[in-house]
Formats: structure tokens, sequence, C-alpha cells
């Protein structure tokens, strides 16, 4: 739709140049309070950003050398001011205020919405696009701060001033060398190694028959059995938590590795159960009953027909049981003991008690993983979606 | 986005339940039979049935697994949360005394009582679990462990050995093991004797766990305490009694008179003056039946006392407020969810393919960072000298020595909580409006309608679904939540779990722990029903 707009240039005075003032009236707000006075930083902001807009449109028509000049400009004011953590902002800002004066001075604002759309639906749209990119940036910004935090060279929570100034200094390894060098840590990773595999492969080994004895055409008391199996979802972990913590120091099972994995991987079935019956409601039964007629035993059936198209749910399903079993607290703290510490049990006290930013240098580590589990699992569903012609890929 | 409906059921293909259907008709036109010559609507059932057992047995492993590790779990907290077998089982013969007693009559109750409460107590002691019932009663009435830990060490030292002398220097065969194995194993003396045998039955219960014999032990003191009782208050049956030691028993009955009582309620009472105190009295009577409903009562801040029930003291009432706090909590996150999540969920829906998948990575890759990491960050952020605080002295918007304080607090724990489940929000908002056809919209502007009014008479009531099944979702998981309430909440912006939690590391009172469990179980089972109502068990879809 927006190729066929005939793009037409907004008035320079009456449009491009006050929007772009009153951007740079609110920056120069902020420089302001932060020198003193915010009244006169606003004032100041806003003649500057004016003339930029003015001078920009009527003497720089390319895009990109305008943007390059701006943001030149504000990074050298920057550099002289404040230093710098002066030319970083100032690049930022110099930035934002050239593309935003291409931006409206192409007319491209308008690239969203159809020609007919009033001034106002126009700036309701741009708007609304600009409050949910501050909403992805609630959601991201908290996982991306940590990263570069975890690099610090010094035992603090927070970007020290030689972080802001792109000191090499001080920027270190050393979280993460003491991640890979401290024994506790060490002992919690390998608890989690061993824990996490043991419980998805007994939720996975159950939950996958259990999902294709569920698909059968006929069986009794399907919506119960559904229910008690899913149920490890439903019901708040500590609940969960307290009664197994009951029951298993009961029957003597309390503060074991086997009552972990036992613990996990009951955790881990729904997971399992939601997505291998999600693969088998694709599936179609002729290919069995072709199989068997051809002569397969049931197991052979099951191995070569069944088993390779449904594998993409069970590995879905059981990277789903992996990763609430690696980074399940609640029920471990309770069932576990001392002898089965886990990462993110070892990452909870650590948070409690407020040792030392080793954590970050986990949780960059953890994100890196999930970000490899995510690939893993779009790319699973992307082919099972595939080899069911749901999608043509 | 993976969807598991229930589509099994919906099979084309031939199976036996159809075939069966179809002899059904035919039946009338007379019985058909299959190639073995049995009537085929009989193969056809056997086969059904089969099929049937064959599903069954592939479920029933995991059904088994499920019902040990998990159902069963849940069903002890259930039961843990009534049971109260402890007063009954350490005191048996008090409980029984007791029922006499009446705690309206504001006086401590009689000799008898004691008298049963004393031998209870000394095999209590031996097997040490009288500590442990003094430290559940605690949880009901303070002062109460530390009153059964010093008595405890007092029943040992108590003057009624002053009997013990009394019987021996009448007849030293009542020092003789042999005589008290003798006299308590003929019949009639359950009868004559009935305390002093049941203080027996302790005597070889207590010889047995310390593996002594019972021919070479001497009698302890509270045996002749309890055959004093006995033959004092059942001479005539004494008299009449012609068993085995007849003679020595009568002639202790008879030296009885000059034996001087020694009453056991004042050396209770030597012990610790407490003991004359209705109060502890009435705990013990209150909480003496098998099942209780004194932990679901304190866990609404009332209180199960002797006189009925009663409000908690003012300044113990924390439970209602907790579960109000809860609510209230998990509704700010629910409703700040909706808020953030329906624009995001809006412009996922309605963008092209290829930039939407590109966005919802951003909503997917928090879906599945761990929960540490994600709290972890909040904790960073939003601490007293954290980046936030950092960045708002830095701009000057906040003076350095005036931080905010974001953490600790109702806020740190609903910002943080919000983040968490925000995806949770967004996903099956998502799928509700990638299903919302555009044309309807598109035909209300065609037809005179505001882009406002499109939206909020048109698109809005059919995004309705998604938003109820995002909400419940998001209130569910809320009201549960413990790791990140724990480390950001500090005092004011804790959930009733952290209370959970803390009865059951902390306090050790497990009774509560689980009535608290039990409650906050039936409230999510409650909301899982009406979320099964609006959107159907098996419509549960993941990232």
């Amino acid at each position: 739709m927006a190729l066929i707009q005939p793009i037409k240039t907004p008035p320079l005075t009456t449009f491009t140049v006050p929007f772009v003032a009153a951007l740079a009236g609110f920056f120069g707000l902020f420089v302001g309070i932060a020198n003193g006075s915010g009244i006169l930083g606003l004032l100041v902001g806003a003649v500057v950003g004016a003339v930029l807009a003015y001078a920009l449109v009527s003497f720089v028509p390319d895009k990109r050398t305008g943007t390059l000049i701006s943001l030149a400009i504000f990074a050298v004011v920057g550099l002289l001011l404040a230093g710098l953590s002066g030319l970083v902002g100032g690049a930022i800002i110099g930035f934002i205020l050239g593309w935003f004066t291409y931006w409206l001075h192409s007319g491209k604002y308008r690239m969203g919405v159809p020609i007919y759309s009033t001034p106002r639906e126009v700036l309701w749209h741009n708007s609304y696009k600009f409050i949910c990119g501050l909403i992805f940036f609630f959601l991201i910004a908290p996982i991306i701060t940590v990263m570069p935090l975890s690099f610090n060279a010094e035992n603090f929570f927070t970007f020290t001033p030689g972080m802001l100034a792109l000191d090499p200094e001080a920027y270190s390894l050393k979280h993460y060398r003491d991640f890979f060098g401290n024994p506790d840590w060490q002992q919690a990773l390998r608890n989690s190694v061993q824990i996490a595999p043991a419980a998805t492969l007994l939720s996975v080994t159950l939950g996958t028959l259990a999902a294709i004895g569920l698909s059968q055409p006929h069986v009794p008391f399907r919506r119960a059995i559904m229910a008690i199996l899913i149920s490890p979802m439903i019901v708040p972990l500590i609940i969960s938590a307290a009664g197994m913590y009951f029951f298993y120091s009961r029957i003597g099972l309390q503060g074991t590795y086997v009552g972990v994995v036992l613990a996990h991987a009951a955790l881990g079935i729904p997971f399992v159960i939601i997505t291998v019956t999600a693969t088998l409601v694709g599936f179609d039964d002729s290919l069995t009953r072709a199989a068997a007629n051809m002569g397969a035993n049931p197991v052979t059936t099951f191995f070569k027909v069944q088993m390779p198209l449904i594998l993409p749910g069970v590995i879905s399903g059981g990277l789903f049981a992996f990763i609430t079993s690696f980074d399940e607290v609640v029920v471990v703290l309770f069932v576990g003991s001392a002898g089965q510490k886990t990462l993110p049990w070892q990452m909870f006290t650590g948070l409690r008690e407020q040792i030392s930013p080793t954590i970050l240098a986990v949780a960059t580590i953890l994100v890196g993983i999930s970000i490899l589990l995510l690939t893993t699992v779009e790319l699973l569903r992307r082919r099972s979606e595939r080899l069911r012609g749901m999608s043509p890929g | 986005m993976t969807d598991a409906t229930s589509g099994p059921d919906v099979n084309s293909g031939p199976t036996p339940d159809n075939a069966l259907r179809e002899a059904d008709a035919a039946e009338k036109k007379g019985p058909m039979l299959a190639a073995d010559g049995t009537p085929l609507k009989k193969s056809l059932m056997r086969a059904l049935r089969r099929e049937k057992l064959r599903a069954l047995m592939l479920i029933a492993p995991l059904l088994i697994f499920v019902l040990v590790t998990f159902i069963a779990p849940i069903a002890d907290m259930l039961f843990r949360s009534v049971e109260n077998e402890i007063v009954a089982e350490t005191l048996p013969r008090t409980v029984v005394a007791l029922e006499d007693w009446d705690y309206a009559s504001g006086e401590a109750p009689d000799e008898d009582v004691f008298a049963a409460f004393y031998v209870d107590m000394v095999e209590a002691e031996e097997f040490k679990v009288h500590t442990r019932l003094g430290s559940r009663l605690n949880y009901e009435t303070t002062g109460i462990s530390s009153l059964f830990r010093k008595s405890g060490r007092g029943v040992g030292r108590m003057d009624t050995d002053e009997y013990t002398d009394a019987f021996i220097d009448l007849d030293p065969a009542w020092e003789d093991p042999a005589v008290w194995m003798e006299l308590m194993a003929a019949d009639t003396t359950s009868e004559i004797l009935p305390e002093t045998n049941s203080a027996w039955d302790s005597w070889l219960r207590i010889l047995k766990e310390n593996d002594d014999n019972v021919a070479e032990e001497e009698p302890e003191d509270f045996l002749y305490a309890m055959l004093y009782r006995d033959l004092t208050r059942n001479s005539d049956a004494v008299a009449a009694y012609d068993g085995p030691q007849a003679a020595l028993l009568q002639a202790a009955a008879e030296a009885t008179a000059d034996i001087p009582e020694v009453s056991i309620k004042e050396q209770f009472l030597d012990i610790d003056d407490d003991w004359g105190d209705t109060e502890v009295w009435g705990t013990i009577k209150a909480f003496s039946p098998k099942y209780t409903s004194g932990y679901f009562l304190s866990s609404v801040d009332l209180k199960l006392t002797p006189d009925g029930v009663e409000q908690q003291p003012d300044n113990q009432k924390i439970y209602l407020l907790l579960f109000k706090r809860t609510m209230f909590m998990s509704l700010t996150i629910m409703v700040s969810c909706i808020l953030l999540g329906y624009p995001v969920a809006y412009l996922l829906s309605n963008l092209p393919m290829r930039v939407s998948s590109l966005l919802m990575i951003l909503v997917l890759l928090p879906f599945w960072t761990s929960l540490l990491v994600r709290t972890s960050a909040w904790k960073v952020l939003l601490q007293q000298q954290g980046v936030i605080n950092d960045i708002l002295v830095w701009v000057g918007l906040v003076a350095d020595n005036n931080r905010l304080v974001m953490i600790n607090n109702q806020f740190g724990t609903i910002v943080a909580m919000t983040h968490i489940l925000l995806p949770f929000m967004i996903l099956p908002l998502y799928s509700v409006m990638k299903t919302i056809p555009p044309s309807y919209v598109r035909a209300a502007k065609s037809l005179g309608a505001t882009p406002w009014t499109a939206f909020w008479r048109v698109y809005f009531p059919q995004s309705v679904p998604g938003i109820g099944a995002g909400s419940i979702l998001v209130f569910i998981l809320a009201i549960g939540y413990y790791i990140t309430p724990e480390l950001v909440g500090g005092t004011t912006g804790t959930f009733i779990s952290n209370r959970i939690a803390y009865h059951i590391s902390s306090s050790l009172n497990w009774g509560l722990a689980a009535a608290l469990g039990t409650i906050l179980l039936v409230v999510v089972l409650l909301l899982y029903w009406v979320y099964d109502k609006i959107v159907g068990i098996d419509n549960v879809s993941l990232g």
C-alpha cells in the first residue's frame, strides 16, 4: 500500500522545524536539569533543534550524510561539555535528531496509515508505535542490561564510570573466571547437569507413550486422565513443593538425588504431553495401518513409521521438560538438600545474600543457552508444520 | 504456536467402533458372521475392548508415576492440614481423663487427670516425644513448649518415690520384678488394678525400647504410685481377689491407710505453677481430637480455644491481610499485563508475518529466559545503587542523597512480576487476535464508523476471549509465585506463598503451611475451572 502512495513533502517551517524543535527541547530539558537550569536547557534545545532542522533540510538533501553530520556535531559538543560519556550521549541525541528530521521531511511518517487519514490519526498511529516500542524495550532491556554488567571489573551491580567511558581496564572476565573456578558454582553446575537430563529422559519416555495412548480413538476417562496428567503445571509450585516435601520425607526420598529427579520429572510431564498430543493431532493413522498391513509388528511400526514423524514434537516437549527442570528452584529448594544444590538454587542464595556479580556472569551464560533452545524449538516447530503440510515452509 | 485440540476422537478411518454401529444397524436383517464364524458384533466388541485396553496400557505407567510422585504428595498435604494425632498419641490417658473436665469451671483438672498425665509424661519422656508435643501445642498457646521441656526433666524427680519406699518396707517382695510380672499377667488384675496395669504396659514398652529384660529391671516409682491409687480406690475388689500373689496384694491394700498420700497434682504444680492454669489444660483438651480444624482457623486469623472459635489478637492477625495483599497484587499485575500486552499483541497480529516473527523474538526471549536471570536483572536495575537510580541521578531528576526506593517493596514486586508474566498475556492474546478477520473493521469503517468506534465496537469485543484467557493465566501464575516476591518483595511485597515457605522451613508449623497451601490450591483450582470453561484445558499453548 505504501508504494502506491505519492509521498508528499510536508511544509518545512510550519511542520518539520517545530516538531524537531520540540524533540530537541525535550532533550535540552534533561541536559538543562543536569546542569542546573531546566528552562534554559529547554529553550536552548528548541532553538538548536529548529536551526538544525532548517539547515539540514535546506542544505543537505542526502539523508545519510545529513544524519552523520548531525551526529558528529552533537558528539563533538558533548565531548567538549562532558568528556567521553558526553561524546556517547551527544552522538545518540544527534543521531536521533538527524533521523527524526529526515523521517518527517521525507513524509515517511505517513507510511503506515491510509492516505486519507487525518493528521490526528497519523499522530496517534505514530505515538502508538512509539508506545509499543517502549513496551518491547521494557521486555528486553533488563535482559540486555545484565550482559555488559557481567564483564564489570569491579564487584558492583551497576555501570562504573570507567565502563561508561569505555575504558578497557574497567572490563574483565573475572566473574566468568570465578564461575568456572569456584567449587560451589561448579558443584551446582554439575548437579544441574545430572538432574535435568535424568528428569527429562523420564518424563519424555513415559510422556510420549502416554500421549500416544491418549491419542487413540477410544480412551475411557480421557478427560479425567488428562486433568491428572496436566495438574503439575496448574498447581502453584509452592504447593507442589510443600506437598512433595511432606510426602517425600515420609517415604525417605527427601534430600536424595532420586527424589529431586522424580519431582522434576513430574513437573516436566505436562509439557511433553501437550506438545506430543499436539503433534499427534495431525498424525495420519492410516500410515500405521499400512505398515501393519505390510507385515510390520507394532514395535517396528512405532520406531520406523510413527516415531520419525512425531519426533519434532517429542524433542520440543523434551526441551520444555529440560528447561523446566534446569530452571526450577522452588521444588528443589524443599525436596533437595545441600548435596543437590542446583544452579538456580545457587543463584537464589547468591541473590538473597548479595555475594558477588558472578550471578550476572551465570545469568549471561543462561541467556545464551535460552537463545539456543529458543532457536531449536522454533526450527523444530517449522519442521513439524512442514512435515504435516500445515504451512508451505 | 502449537495447539493441542482434543482431536483424536474425530477419527474418520474405519474403527471397530464405527463398524460396530454399522453392525448394529444391520442386526435387524439377521446376525452377521465374522470370518471365524463368531457373530460379527461379538468379535468387533472384542476388538474394541482390546483397543481400549491397549490405550490404557500405554497411559498406565505415566498415570501411576504422576499419581505417586505428584498426586500423593498433594493428598498428603491436604491430609496434614487437618491431621492432629500427636496429642492423642502422646498423651492417650490424659486425653481420656480430660473428657470429664470442664474448661468453663475455671479450675484446673483434678488428681485423676494429673495421675493419667504423670504416666503419659513418664512414657513420653523416655521416648523423647514430649518436646515435639510441646512445640506443637506452643503454636496455639505460647509457653507450653518450655513447660513440657521443664516437666519432662521433672517427672523423674517427683516425691512419688515415697510410695516405692513404703511398699518395699512393707514387703521386700514388691521390689522383685518377677512378682510384678506374675501379678500383671493375671486375668483379673486389669479390672481391679486398671491404672497399674496400663502403667505396666508403658513400662514394658519403655524396657523394650531400651533393650532391657523385664525380669531384671526394678520397677520404677510411677508403678508404685499407680498401685497405691488402685489399692485405695478399689479396696473391695482387691479384698475379693484370689489370683496369684493375692496375700501380698491384700496385705498391701490394708497397709495403704498408713501410707501418707502424695498429691501428684501438687508435684506438678511444684515443677511449674502453669500446670494450675486452665489455659494450658484447655489447649490440650481443645486439640485432643485426631482431626482438627485448628490449622484452617489459624489461616483465617481465627483461633480454636477451649471456649470455641475466637478472633486472634489484633497484633497476630496477618493471614487475612496477606491473602488480601496477594489478591490485590496479583490483580494489579494482571491489569498491568493487560495494559502492556494488548497494544503489543495487536501490533504483532497486524504486522506482516516477516516483521512480526522478528518482533516475536523480543517476546519469546524473556519467556525462555530463566526466571532467576530476570529477577536478578530487576534487582540490578531497581537497587538504590542500581542502574535506573544511577541514570536518574546522572540526568539530574533525583538527588544523589535521595535515591528512589524501588526494591524490597510492593512496587519492585509488581514491576518485576509484570515483566516476568507479560509473555503469558501476550501469547494467548496474539493467538486470539490472529484469528480476527480484518474485514469486519474495514466494513465498520466503510459504513462510517470512526477508527475509535470501529475498534471499540467491532474489534475489541472479538478480542475479549484472549483477554480472559491471558488474565486468568497470569492471575493463576501470580498468586502462587514465590521466588520473585522472596527476592525483591522485602516485607511489604511478600505473598501468601512466602508465608507457606516460612512455615515449612523456619517455624516448622507444617500443619499451618498445609492449611494455607490447601486454601491457595482451592482458589487456583476454582480459577482453573473458570479457565477451562472459557478456553478449554486442551487449548494450552506453548511459545
